[in-house]
């Protein structure tokens, strides 16, 4: 019974499941459209790409986009016409600038800083470290400590 | 008392960027297009089918741009902004119907008053796009020269206004 209704539960998904359409009839403009969309980013839902987004707005930059494509510019030109208009956070990659210095480097001097801090605080530590030299006596005492303890085990 | 010295301050700066950021609102995007010229347009008035907007028709003149849509709830809540400024007759409000259909659109203007000398239609949101729109409403201020001075994303709120844009609106009417 219960796969039974299993089963109803799933047809409506079966009959639902549709391949997706392409976007244009040309694969290789198609090709280039995800290509270019997966690096932009879509201004409605921040943390989609222009390719994953359903937001209208990012369906109307993909329809301008797959323009732009089929009128033969280039990447390049493409990515400036949606700069020129957007700012650089539609771009995944953000350009190195002034302002976006800290943002690329910063990482780096974190890294650094980090080793720096651990060589330094090793040194230290090694610094601390006495070696203690022991005498005849001692060495004799040690041994005689460590055959009693291997006795009574 | 030394060791600890360093980590806290460390952790003081952390502290700093992220009290910052919480400042800061994601959604609003500083426009590149400020200090540019406003892109130029051509399209169908709402009221008159017939006839065409194009802001060059402006030239000379402060003004503000709003786009805005009968679908957008964001409008709705500066609307009654909007009616008041256009009221005041201290700057003329030129709007842009975005990706909306005409029927609802004048229905929204017949519902709310119309702050608008004149409409224009953006059905394809072609002109949004030129104009970086990603979220409606959002107002452009144009100077004389057609150049943008100041963009506002978001609803428009009195205190906005008055702090803001007409300041800014008063300083570009008297160059």
């Amino acid at each position: 019974m219960r796969w039974f209704l299993l089963i109803i539960l799933l047809v409506p998904c079966l009959a639902g499941a549709e391949e997706a359409r392409p976007l244009t009839d040309n694969p290789l403009a198609e090709a280039r459209l995800k290509h270019l969309a997966v690096e932009l980013r879509c201004l409605v839902c921040q943390n989609q790409t222009l390719a994953d987004s359903h937001a209208p707005l990012a369906e109307d930059l993909r329809r301008e986009v797959r323009e732009m494509i089929a009128k033969d510019m280039s990447d390049k030109d493409i990515i400036e016409f949606l700069v020129t208009r957007y700012g650089d956070f539609i771009l995944y990659r953000p350009p190195l600038k002034a302002t976006t210095t800290l943002l690329w480097v910063g990482p780096f001097v974190l890294l650094i800083a980090g080793v720096a801090a651990l060589v330094l605080a090793l040194r230290r530590r090694q610094k601390k470290l006495v070696d203690v030299s022991l005498s005849e006596e001692e060495r004799n005492r040690v041994a005689r400590l460590l055959s009693e303890g291997a006795n009574r085990l | 008392m030394n060791r600890f010295l360093l980590p806290l301050a460390a952790f003081l700066v952390v502290v700093g960027f992220l009290a910052v950021g919480l400042t800061l609102n994601p959604r609003e995007l500083p426009s590149p297009l400020v200090g540019k010229p406003a892109p130029a347009f051509s399209l169908p008035q709402l009221h008159d089918q017939a006839k065409v907007f194009s802001p060059n028709e402006m030239a000379g003149k402060v003004w503000l741009l709003n786009f805005w849509a009968s679908w957008c709830g964001g409008c709705k809540e500066e609307h009654p902004v909007l009616l008041h400024l256009a009221k005041s007759g201290e700057v003329p409000i030129y709007g842009v119907d975005y990706k909306d259909t005409r029927d609802e659109a004048l229905t929204w203007l017949r519902q709310h008053g119309n702050p608008y000398p004149l409409t224009a239609v953006d059905e394809a949101g072609r002109v949004g796009i030129n104009y970086g729109v990603y979220g409606v409403p959002e107002t452009y201020v144009i100077d004389k020269a057609g150049v943008i001075r100041y963009k506002q994303i978001g609803p428009l709120r009195e205190d906005t206004l008055k702090t803001k844009i007409l300041p800014l609106v008063r300083e570009l009417q008297n160059q």
